[in-house]
């Protein structure tokens, strides 16, 4: 009897090896928090430095046209005016995504709807090659082919907003496309079955509820998609100029966050207010991909398929 | 099934242990003395790699690893005690955030530094004023200097790097220059100077080849020997700091530089000029004086 008892009292080996499984997921989900908040907090504490150490005004900061941190100008304050960066970042993203997103949509619903045997077949493995490769090699592939280009026909030097666009379109591509394809793989069958037994044609259906009803997963796409486009540094670097100059039209030299930082981060110093005025542009970075991924929560989370 | 997790647990432990190990071996020996590391300017970095090659040659089991980054880099990781040797095309003391008594400065070559031009402009020679004009936004097209009628578009280097701050100094005699496009390798510029029509830029002359017209300045050309008796003044040393004198490894391997066989070998095959070859010496406010 006292035999039976003890056992039922004790912890089985089932629940010590679930106490083991639940102890090691927690150890990595730390680890992973760790990690998080010491970038957040060491990006933090250099970007800010620029206000609270070199006393930079945040509005000259975020407003100012001149970026020449080793030179004074005529406040007797250091020139960090990031402006020109972030407009040529947003201006980018923007444009690219633009862009990009008609022929995400195009490729998904042909691949989905038109011809689901032959897009998977072949779209899909196309697109998930072009995820694959390396951002070098398309910087490199828009230096040799898409800056000539552009010279050629819209004029100036090549290098500019508009080659950008150019690179980053075919980068985004196949994430915002075969996320797109994912949702509309999501859209339940029923709802096509549906609206064909109403007697809506194959192009109606795909137009008035089919995509009507994967609006908030496209959404997702196209934000993901511009999060990629914001944070690409390499093949951006390689084609838009890098001159720190308010873009007047899409072929001058002009640059973004990303292009200013790796180009400079180099030749400062640690600790300097050069370096630190970088350290600022990263934070920037740091903080509008926050955003993003907020506004991708939020889509997500109104426009649940139910 | 029991079999099975032991040996799982057991295979994970033999490679994080294999990394470890691994790591270990091949950890990097400097405080040993069997290496050094070197940092910094990417313009001397084909130097300092290939003396590096030869050295290790000569010297079994010292191994010297060149890393790029930048002067700035250089200076700051040699400042910090990170490294044993901060390559820099400039003065430390030019360097801003950068505190200079207690660096050693060792000069290992002198490189020379030219504008360039699309070949199409059709100038062969601009004045020290047409120059600044140019680069300050001045003048826009290559007409109202005698040249084509082709937009002109500037092409600098990074703020900071050591190439720019030479050319800036001695060329443009520190006027101020117009927000342009930016690239951060010389390769790169002559490249886009190469195929883009009206392009001016500036490179060490080890980078000025065929594919784009050297421009004399003053009427006097860049030449070698031009540069060892100061007459084309746009040049630089290049610089190997230490934290303190150089010990062990590090100091072997900057007397291996600074010795002739170095010097007139690796140093003059590179398209860099030698210190014996110098006429002249230039200090960091940019006196000169005439060696005898």
């Amino acid at each position: 009897m006292d035999k039976i008892k003890e056992k039922l009292q004790q912890t089985s080996q089932a629940t010590r090896s679930e106490r083991r499984g639940r102890f090691i997921s927690f150890l990595a989900l730390i680890l992973i928090l760790v990690v998080v908040i010491a970038i957040f907090w060491f990006v933090a504490a250099k970007g800010l430095a620029t206000f609270f150490q070199n006393h930079i005004n945040v509005g000259d900061f975020l407003s100012g046209k001149t970026w020449d941190p080793s030179v004074k100008g005529a406040n007797g304050k250091p020139e960090v005016g990031a402006l020109p960066m972030i407009v040529g970042s947003f201006l980018i993203t923007l444009l690219s995504a633009l862009v990009a997103t008609p022929f995400a949509i195009g490729t998904a619903v042909f691949m989905n709807e038109i011809a689901p045997r032959n897009g998977a077949k072949i779209l899909q493995p196309v697109t998930e090659l072009l995820v694959g490769i390396p951002s070098v090699v398309y910087g490199f592939i828009g230096l040799s082919v898409v800056v000539p280009f552009v010279r050629h026909v819209f004029g100036g030097s090549g290098f500019g907003i508009l080659s950008g666009t150019f690179v980053l379109f075919v980068m985004i591509l196949p994430t915002v496309t075969s996320m797109t394809a994912d949702t509309l793989k999501s859209v339940p069958r029923y709802y096509r079955e549906a609206s064909l037994a109403l007697g809506a044609t194959r192009w109606q259906t795909i137009h008035k509820v089919v995509l009507r009803a994967a609006t908030p997963g496209i959404l997702t796409a196209i934000v993901f998609g511009m999060a990629r486009a914001f944070g690409e540094a390499l093949a951006v670097q390689m084609v838009v100029g890098n001159a720190t100059l308010l873009p007047h039209n899409l072929v001058s030299p002009s640059s973004t966050l990303t292009s200013v930082l790796t180009e400079g981060i180099g030749n400062t110093v640690m600790g300097s207010l050069q370096n630190n005025a970088l350290w600022s542009l990263a934070l920037v970075l740091l903080i509008m991909s926050l955003f993003f991924n907020v506004i991708i929560r939020i889509i997500g989370r109104k426009g649940e398929l139910r | 099934m029991n079999k099975r997790r032991i040996a799982g647990v057991a295979l994970f432990l033999i490679a994080v242990g294999g990394l470890l190990g691994l790591g270990y071996q091949t950890r990097n020996r400097s405080s040993a003395g069997g290496s050094i590391t070197t940092v910094g300017s990417t313009a001397l970095q084909p130097l300092v790699e290939a003396a590096g090659e030869q050295f290790s040659g000569d010297h079994l089991g010292v191994f010297i690893n060149v890393q790029g980054g930048g002067s700035g880099t250089g200076l700051s990781q040699i400042q910090e005690g990170a490294v044993a040797i901060g390559d820099s095309d400039v003065f430390a003391e030019e360097q801003s955030g950068i505190h200079s008594h207690n660096l050693v400065d060792h000069r290992v070559a002198v490189v020379g530094i030219v504008p360039i031009i699309n070949k199409e402009v059709g100038l062969k020679t601009l004045t020290t004023a047409q120059l600044q004009k140019v680069f300050d936004g001045t003048y826009t097209n290559w007409r109202e200097l005698g040249g084509k009628n082709v937009p002109i578009t500037i092409v600098n280097r990074a703020q900071g790097s050591g190439t720019r701050a030479t050319f800036e100094k001695w060329a443009l005699r520190g006027h101020r220059v117009k927000t342009a496009q930016e690239q951060d390798s010389s390769g790169m510029v002559r490249s886009i100077v190469s195929t883009t029509p009206g392009a001016i830029s500036y490179v060490a002359f080890s980078y000025a080849n065929k594919t784009v017209q050297k421009v004399a300045i003053n009427g006097v050309a860049p030449t070698n020997q031009n540069v060892t008796s100061n007459k084309w003044q746009v040049w630089s040393y290049e610089h190997m700091y230490t934290n303190g004198r150089p010990k062990g490894v590090a100091k072997s391997f900057l007397n291996y530089i600074e010795s002739p066989k170095i010097q007139s070998t690796l140093v003059r095959q590179l398209g860099y000029i030698s210190i014996s070859q110098m006429h002249v010496e230039r200090d960091v406010k940019g006196r000169v004086t005439v060696i005898r």
